[in-house]
């Protein structure tokens, strides 16, 4: 009837509307969640990021201290000589007649009982394809076959030119990949879902190859088994990471000498100069240039052209001679007054890891002129402009005197009798003697800035602190750099994007990076780009790993956040007594407990990640009531998950973790068989010339206990990798599992 | 009140160490700006609820006269600092969220279907785009029964707010 209709009319607007509104809660809510969930996303990158890059600035510390004393330290003594021999001597030139004589496979056998790939050469399709099958089962190829392929290899790349030109008029699409770190899983991704390559499939790989992952020597052989077999279709870009120097930080070095125990020596001191010979960069059709990490605003590509790339054994590390030597090329009047200009004929070299701004930020938006291009990444390297080239090498002179003084004294070395000039006079007469086989400093300097630069969003162009090469180049420079060469697009790698690629730069910029689950498991897509006769870029993304197909992106996010954040504590724990003296300064009222905000304000200022550290907090302190923290107790807890070893006193912990990478690199460089062991007065040098270096503060009696105490054995040597397992994170214990006792 | 005042500047002090922090992170050219498409995320990450339509208000707020895709810090802060002040847009408690589920679930099952929640999801309210629909989907719906049992999932949920 008429009023029950009504009444059940009003009802049902009366559901309706509870619905409705019912529904928009809900949505409401799970926005939220979202939102929450994207910045613990972007949080989790940045702390990845941030840490990355300081690590990259701990590396520029140590080459610091090493280039110092390669360039300045005249040993007194037939011991201190051999000694610091041990650290600096590479063995390199006269690699090219020992190459020739013995490539040092010809004298191993393999045994009949080896089940691994087997090749000869010249290589076949499908002994290539073979390999990626072989490898995909997880076997190993024989030491060999390993010398084998890489002595064919370098015979290849001898003959390549520093840029390689190639055409889209042959084939379809040409496939470009970046980065892949050891990541074997997604090069073979790769080639299942873009297909082999082939004359009809050429690719290019844009460095990178190797470091991190655990697979780089695998990646390696089928990378260069295939430049082999297909050497029109198939090329190669060096990346920053091609270098001996990087490996033995980022773990190539290890790989290698765990995975070959016998032949690994070999095998490295082989791909130093493998590496060396690699192209710099590919240009596609004239109009598409792919090199691993960017440009600078004195980026010549003639230049680059024409320098003879092998010269260049590590980016890292260089003995230049001045570039008035040789005949240069003239130097392409510059844009910017402001900027220092290349050396000049009458200056000494300054070393190239000092930061000098090569022009002001010019950007009004800027907030300080100290902050670095991305949020979250910090600067702790202070560049503070432009200083007049003369002054600023007067000023390192003289501190580094002093300072080497100072180390030497400390390292128990006799001092030295006289106040001297450092003996550059030396330096230039032992340099004209090498001079046929170094590089000019601008030759260096091209080939740097072309490995470790990165784009950022602002005009400009100036020093790369972060990474401590290269520099940060701005779309002013990418456009005028196009414009010069007549080129259309930049592809870069170098960089992990979450997506696996990120175009910038008005498009003109793309960075392709190809090793997904970088950081962790569900981090990041890897992508390649393909360009076929049009240019036009074409990417695929993907990820390598099955697992994180059925996680939701809540546990994605929240296994890359643990992973981050268990870091990031390490990292908190390493600073432990800066931190506790900042936090000391916040309580002024000594009641041992002070503000969250303070709480961030002195992390920041310890650390130095310029992370958001208030969204943080809920994930490193837990609350309190009053929103205060006992800092102590927090100090204590992050000790606490942190110490695997009991008998070494905490604050001598601390600090060896804090230097833990450098440290490895030390070891790894002193220890120059590769046989994983150096002897306890070794290591009590090198911690003693360090740590007086980095303003360390510790006794003698310490660091002869703690060598003792390392010394497991009581053989007088310490093994290196034990000494390191010591320091590693109660979650990631060695795989021998009880570390309370170190092993 | 002068302490009142006073607690309030403090407060406002905080804030805005905490508003610049969360816009930072969006910051990516380091020029104090912000994609517009990201200032809801922001917003939502400082503490705040609000509806779509309530986002739309306060974004109209912080634009520009001529609007560019960009939002600038030195407008955001002051417009923001004020609601987290006024404590607006506060968060859902869950025995209230558990309820709008109640509603929707008319035969008191404790559970929604697939279908069902879709459909509410994507027709009612504000809706949901397609995205946002599966992306609640792959968490929310138990994949045996095919349907979302609330009251775990709000739980769940809740553990990961902390």
């Amino acid at each position: 009837m008429g009023s029950s209709s009504s009444t059940q009319h009003h009802f049902a607007f009366q559901n309706a509307e509870k619905a409705f509104k019912a529904a928009a809660l809900i949505q409401r809510w799970y926005r939220r969640h979202v939102a929450r969930l994207e910045m613990r996303r972007r949080c989790t990158w940045s702390i990845f990021q941030s840490i990355e890059y300081a690590g990259q600035q701990d590396q520029v510390k140590l080459h610091d201290f090493f280039s110092y004393l390669m360039d300045h330290f005249t040993p007194s003594s037939h011991n201190e000589r051999d000694f610091l021999n041990r650290m600096f001597i590479e063995e390199s030139f006269s690699q090219d007649s020992e190459m020739e004589r013995d490539s040092g496979y010809e004298s191993i056998e393999v045994p009949d009982s080896y089940t691994g790939p087997r090749l000869s050469f010249p290589l076949l399709p499908d002994h290539a394809t073979a390999l990626v099958e072989a490898f995909r089962l997880k076997r190993q190829l024989h030491a060999c076959y390993v010398l084998n392929l890489l002595y064919e290899a370098k015979k290849h790349l001898v003959q390549l030119p520093n840029i390689n030109r190639i055409s889209t008029c042959y084939s379809e699409e040409i496939t470009v990949c970046g980065d892949l770190h050891g990541q074997l899983d997604d090069l073979i991704f790769i080639f299942y879902k873009n297909g082999l390559p082939s004359p009809k499939r050429p690719y290019v790989f844009n460095g990178d190859f190797v470091d991190r992952g655990k697979d780089s020597i695998e990646i390696l052989m089928i990378l260069f088994a295939f430049m082999l077999v297909y050497p029109k279709e198939f090329h190669l870009n060096r990346g920053n990471h091609e270098d001996h120097m990087v490996n033995l930080r980022y773990g190539f070095t290890k790989e290698v000498m765990n995975k070959y125990k016998i032949h690994g020596k070999k095998i490295l001191r082989t791909l130093q100069d493998v590496f060396r010979w690699l192209p710099l960069a590919t240009l596609v059709d004239e109009k598409v240039l792919i090199l691993h990490g960017g440009v600078s605003d004195m980026t010549d590509l003639k230049l680059l052209d024409k320098l003879d790339r092998h010269k260049i054994v590590s980016t890292l590390r260089c003995k230049t001679r001045k570039d008035s030597d040789k005949q240069a090329p003239e130097p392409e009047p510059e844009p910017e007054p402001k900027q220092a200009g290349p050396t000049g004929p009458a200056e000494k070299p300054v070393p190239w890891f000092l930061p000098q701004s090569r022009s002001l930020p010019s950007s009004p938006f800027r907030l300080s002129s100290d902050r670095a291009p991305k949020a979250s990444r910090s600067c702790s390297i202070p560049c503070s402009g432009p200083l007049d080239r003369k002054e600023l090498s007067r000023r390192v002179r003289r501190s580094v005197d002093l300072e080497l003084e100072r180390c030497r004294q400390q390292a128990g070395f006799p001092a030295t009798r006289e106040k001297q000039e450092p003996p550059l006079a030396e330096a230039e007469a032992e340099a004209d003697a090498e001079a046929e086989a170094e590089p000019t400093r601008g030759e260096w300097r091209q080939v740097v800035d072309i490995l470790w630069s990165d784009p950022m969003a602002q005009d400009g162009c100036k020093a790369n602190t972060v990474r401590g090469g290269g520099c940060y180049f701005g779309p002013d420079v990418t456009e005028q750099l196009l414009q010069k060469y007549s080129l259309q697009l930049l592809i870069r790698s170098h960089e992990c994007k979450p997506e696996g690629y990120e175009f910038c730069h008005n498009r003109k910029v793309l960075t392709i990076f190809s090793a997904s689950n970088y950081y962790e498991v569900g981090s990041n897509r890897g992508a390649y780009v393909k360009l076929g006769p049009a240019l036009i870029p074409h990417i695929v993304q993907y990820q390598a790993n099955k697992s994180t197909h059925t996680l939701t992106m809540r546990q994605r996010i929240s296994r890359v956040e643990e992973s981050a954040l268990r870091a990031l504590r390490e990292k908190l724990f390493a600073h432990s007594s800066s931190l506790l003296s900042e936090f000391k300064k916040y309580d002024t009222n000594k009641t041992g407990s002070i503000s969250l905000s303070d709480w961030a304000a002195a992390v920041e200022s310890v650390l130095h990640l310029g992370l958001p550290w208030r969204m943080l907090r809920p994930q490193l302190v837990s609350s309190s009531a009053d929103n205060t923290l006992e800092y102590r107790s927090w100090l204590e807890d992050l000790a606490e998950e942190q110490l695997s070893h009991e008998n070494i006193q905490s604050s001598l912990l601390e600090t060896l973790y804090r230097n833990r990478s450098n440290l490895e690199t030390i070891f790894r460089i002193i220890d120059s068989d590769h046989s994983g062991f150096i002897s306890l007065d070794e290591f009590r040098q090198t911690w003693k010339l360090f740590s007086s270096h980095m303003n360390i503060d510790i006794t003698d009696d310490c660091i002869c206990d703690l060598a003792r105490s390392i010394d497991f054995n009581k053989d007088g040597h310490i093994d290196i990798n034990e000494f390191l397992e010591a320091f590693r994170l109660v979650k990631q214990s060695c795989s021998e599992g009880d570390t309370s006792d170190c092993p | 009140m002068a302490e009142e005042k006073e607690r309030e500047e403090l407060a406002a002090a905080e804030f805005h160490k905490k508003i610049k922090e969360a816009f930072e992170v969006f910051d990516h050219e380091s020029n104090n700006t912000v994609d517009v498409r990201e200032i809801g995320t922001i917003i939502r990450s400082l503490g705040c609820c609000p509806s779509e339509g309530e986002l739309h208000d306060l974004i109209a707020e912080v634009e520009e006269e001529e609007p560019t895709g960009y939002i600038r810090f030195e407008k955001f802060l002051p417009v923001m600092t004020q609601v987290l002040l006024e404590r607006k847009y506060r968060p859902i408690p869950e025995d209230v969220l558990l309820r709008a589920f109640e509603v929707l679930d008319s035969a008191k099952h404790g559970f929604l279907t697939k279908e069902e929640l879709i459909k509410y999801m994507t027709e009612e309210g504000e809706p949901f785009s397609q995205e946002e629909m599966e992306e609640m989907l792959s968490a929310a719906i138990d994949p045996e029964s095919n349907s979302i049992h609330y009251k775990d999932y709000i739980t769940m949920m809740a553990i990961d707010e902390n």
